[in-house]
């Protein structure tokens, strides 16, 4: 499976997800530079973290009409697995491929720690591979992460089983406490925290795994031989 | 023709604004207490050369695809003729 890392001026993560695809997951990853337009070949999108474009008026506001983001919104689309983590989650807000919008964390202070979430929805692509989980270890690192949606969207987002991940306790003053959700199609998926970033004990936690594991699983049962 | 158009970006009303409230709580402790709410938005001055007819339009758009979140954010704007002397 191959998996595109995208890379804005300002993404900072792209590494980490690069290194949690290729050597932690073993599978295949390439750099994407913003300003390409086409995806083909790729099955998978990610979009980092960072501080695409230095947040300029809004964190994610510019990526989001990078020449890349009309190939992003056709692998959507298309039902590929579309991956926004931190900023990448930011941007694929801005592009409206997410429903709401992200404020300044509700205590301004930029967040940076280890965080409890609890997972909402164990049947999409990305959640399969916690079954046995109720809450997962994964850091954030963010100043914007204040998640906000108006009551119509979240009682959408809810009977549509889109919230996906919450946190356990607020930490940045989130609408439901909300820390991931998917489109009404379930393949795009945009969370605060850094799976990539929990990945290996080594790291302090490997719950970010099982995330990256349940999308190859899902494209391998995808893709499955049937005769 | 040249225009000189400001934006004014401001959080939607209901859309609790955490940087105003710090600057209202810091007001208070300079004593200010008849401070009742601080929002804190952004203006954005432009230099736009366009026909008359179509400055308005052109404004909008910039503010609905980019200069605003309409999800959170409202703006204004106003255009001003730029005579060169």
């Amino acid at each position: 499976m191959k998996f595109a890392v995208i890379v804005f001026p300002g993404s900072n993560c792209d590494l980490d997800m690069y290194h949690a695809v290729k050597d932690e997951l073993g599978e295949e990853a390439a750099y994407v530079w913003h300003d390409e337009t086409s995806l083909e070949g790729f099955d998978a999108v990610l979009l980092p973290g960072g501080f695409s474009y230095g947040d300029y008026l809004r964190s994610g506001a510019i990526a989001r009409f990078s020449p890349i983001m009309k190939a992003v919104e056709k692998a959507a689309a298309e039902g590929k697995p579309v991956l926004g983590v931190c900023n990448g989650f930011q941007v694929l807000l801005e592009a409206g491929l997410l429903p709401g919008a992200m404020r300044r964390n509700a205590k301004l202070t930029f967040i940076c720690k280890q965080t409890e979430l609890e997972i909402k929805n164990k049947s999409t692509m990305f959640t399969t591979g916690y079954a046995d989980e109720e809450t997962i270890t994964i850091p954030v690192a963010h100043g914007d992460g204040n998640y906000y949606c108006d009551e119509a969207t979240l009682k959408t987002l809810k009977d549509n089983n889109q919230i996906v991940f919450t946190y356990k306790d607020d930490i940045n003053g989130s609408v439901a406490n909300i820390a991931g959700i998917t489109n009404e199609n379930g393949n795009v998926l945009g969370m605060m925290p850094h799976p990539e970033r929990a990945v290996d004990d080594l790291l302090g936690s490997a719950d970010g795994l099982k995330l990256f594991q349940s999308i190859v699983k899902y494209w391998r049962e995808q893709h499955a031989i049937t005769s | 023709m040249m225009y000189e158009v400001k934006v004014y970006v401001t959080l939607k009303e209901g859309v609790l604004d955490p940087q105003g409230s710090a600057v209202k709580n810091s007001l208070h402790h300079l004593g200010y207490e008849g401070v009742e709410e601080v929002r804190i938005g952004k203006v954005m001055t432009l230099r736009i050369e366009a026909e008359e007819d179509t400055i308005d339009a052109q404004v909008k758009e910039m503010c609905d695809k980019l200069l605003a979140n309409p999800v959170i954010e409202d703006y204004t704007y106003e255009t001003e003729e730029v005579v060169s002397s």
